[in-house]
């Protein structure tokens, strides 16, 4: 497996938020997290992007432990994510954000720029193609120069989405891509998680849009109350009676 | 005019030009942390270890004013970098107090040094500084601050001041930049410092005080921080004004002294009510609202 998680906990002064979860996601996957508002699916892709360390459990990639990495070695190591509460660089451009998430991927020392080698000329233009690329794919490209703060929500969640895979993760977290969209958008952000788990990047999804989940995932691991409830394929979670119980549960009490 | 009257007034603002340059880099020290989120304000401090550096070794050594130029760059960096490894995990506020607490450490210090004549200061230094190396220093400053921009390092600043936590989870190593640009404008402080010396005959640790920080502060925001040559016009805005309200308050017979206060007072206020985006971006708002009034006119 190439992220596992193993008994992870964190707590909130003695509110357990992810109380002992486990789930593993394989190479090239698409593995949904699924769970009723407050289950704490935000919390577990904050604790293994190295935003806040886990209270207990432990993290690994690909052999090697990453829980307690600070955030910017945890991408390094091929994890980057987006947010629920879009967390874009609102006064950089669409393109300029994307560039940001190409940062690990460029070999661009500044004192070539600084001796105005044509090589650093070359690299920029190629990073800044990259990163027009990576718009088009997105369904952006019209917009690659527009602050990201005058953009719709939709606009800017596949922008966020272009920029984590600017650094050609291998593993992409998305927590919530869809929220705001329309149906046809979600259609399209569908088909992109498709093509990106095809050419080799695992996704973890947390989703609450239960059609696409089940359309996209190939496994899916539900939590609730911080614990992890059922993990299986989509139709072996949509047959679980906890899951079940959990689901209409939380839809009664609200 | 004749050659005299223009060489009159050369000597009459010369040192108007020179303070326009030092004030200027002074800015850009400010400017250059500013520019991934940081507000340091030890810039002071790192001045006078410049100034005072670059002093002792013009007095106790016969090395040229190169060389003592360079020490008053390096040593104020490598002073930033222990200073900043605890103190840049503050954040806004917290920042810039602890930055406060290490500029007036260090003034307190030299105050405290006999070996530098105490809160005297050392007098009669060798005027050492032209024209020309001033004008070098802001140059070499703004060239750094224009090749940065717009480059991999330039884009992971900015995104830095954007959101931190956002950056980090984008691979890019905060703490690192952070402290290379308190570094880098620790080093323009010192140079200036060392400039000024030897431009004014003196250093006394009361020219390091935390009105100092303030005064290129000001400069940065009212010149504007989104560009990186915004600082430079404002302290030049700044650093010309008092000459030219003092023409002015000679011919109506006013003190120029409470006048070029208020003036000061007055056009900080106005740029943060109105151009908050400091001196520097009144171009580019006057081509929007006339572009804005093309479009309405078109429809
Ligand atoms: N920083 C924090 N401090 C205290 N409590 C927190 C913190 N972050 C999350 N929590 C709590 O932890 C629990 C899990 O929150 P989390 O955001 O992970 O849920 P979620 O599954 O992402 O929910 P949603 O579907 O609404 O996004 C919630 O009860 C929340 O209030
Ligand atoms: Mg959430």
């Amino acid at each position: 497996m190439l992220l596992s998680l193993q008994d992870v906990r964190k707590t909130f002064g003695g509110l357990a938020a992810v109380d002992g979860a486990s789930l593993s996601v394989g190479s090239g996957e698409v593995h949904g997290l699924i769970g009723p508002n407050g289950a704490g699916k935000t919390t577990l892709l904050n604790m293994i992007s190295g935003l806040i360390p886990p209270t207990a459990g432990t993290i690994v990639l690909d052999g090697e432990r990453i829980d307690g990495m600070p955030s910017h070695v945890v991408a390094s190591r091929g994890i980057t994510r987006t947010y629920q509460n879009i967390r874009l660089f609102p006064a950089l451009t669409a393109a300029d954000n994307v560039l940001v998430g190409a940062h690990l991927r460029r070999d661009a020392p500044l004192w070539r720029r600084m001796l105005f080698l044509p090589s650093a000329a070359v690299e920029e233009r190629a990073a800044q193609d990259a990163s027009l690329a990576l718009l088009a794919r997105v369904g952006m490209s019209g917009q690659a120069g527009e602050r990201a703060s005058n953009l719709s929500y939709g606009d800017q969640r596949r922008v966020e989405i272009a920029r984590a895979l600017a650094s050609e993760p291998r593993v992409m977290l998305l927590d919530e891509p869809t929220a705001g969209m329309n149906p046809a958008e979600v259609v399209a952000i569908a088909e992109l998680i498709r093509s990106v788990a095809r050419t080799g990047h695992s996704v973890l999804l947390v989703e609450h849009n239960v059609k696409l989940v089940m359309d996209v995932c190939d496994r899916i691991t539900v939590l609730d109350f911080g614990k992890v409830i059922a993990d299986g394929t989509p139709t072996e979670v949509a047959r679980d009676p906890a899951v079940i119980a959990a689901y209409l549960g939380g839809e009664a009490a609200a | 005019m004749s050659l005299e009257s223009l060489q009159d007034i050369w000597l009459t603002y010369q040192s108007t030009v020179a303070f326009i340059g030092l004030n200027g880099l002074l800015a850009l020290s400010v400017y250059t942390t500013l520019s991934c989120g940081q507000l340091s304000l030890a810039q002071a401090g790192f001045m006078a270890i410049g100034a005072y550096a670059s002093t002792i070794l013009t007095f106790h050594t016969g090395l040229p004013f190169a060389v003592n130029l360079a020490v008053a760059t390096l040593l104020p960096a490598l002073v930033a970098i222990p200073l900043g490894l605890p103190v840049l995990r503050l954040k806004g506020v917290f920042l810039a107090i602890a930055t406060i607490g290490f500029g007036e450490v260090v003034r307190l210090f030299f105050v405290n040094l006999d070996f530098t004549n105490g809160a005297l200061g050392l007098t009669a230094v060798p005027q050492r500084t032209s024209m020309w190396m001033i004008y070098a220093a802001l140059g070499a400053a703004l060239f750094v601050l224009w090749r940065i921009r717009g480059s991999r390092t330039g884009h992971a600043l900015e995104a830095i001041r954007e959101d931190e936590p956002a950056a980090r989870t984008m691979g890019i190593d905060a703490a690192r930049y952070k402290l290379a640009m308190l570094a880098l404008g620790a080093s323009f402080a010192g140079l200036a410092g060392a400039l000024e010396a030897h431009y004014t005959y003196m250093v006394s640790p009361s020219t390091y005080s935390f009105s100092r920080v303030v005064d290129m502060l000001v400069y940065a925001v009212v010149g504007g921080t989104g560009v990186f040559y915004g600082p430079v016009v404002g302290a030049t805005f700044l650093t010309a004004l008092p000459e030219v309200l003092r023409e002015v308050s000679s011919r109506i017979g006013l003190a120029p002294g409470p006048v070029r206060l208020f003036v000061n007072g007055l056009v900080l206020l106005l740029v943060i009510l109105f151009l908050p985006e400091g001196i520097s971006s009144l171009p580019r708002r006057v081509r929007g609202a006339l572009q804005a009034r093309r479009r309405a006119r078109a429809s």
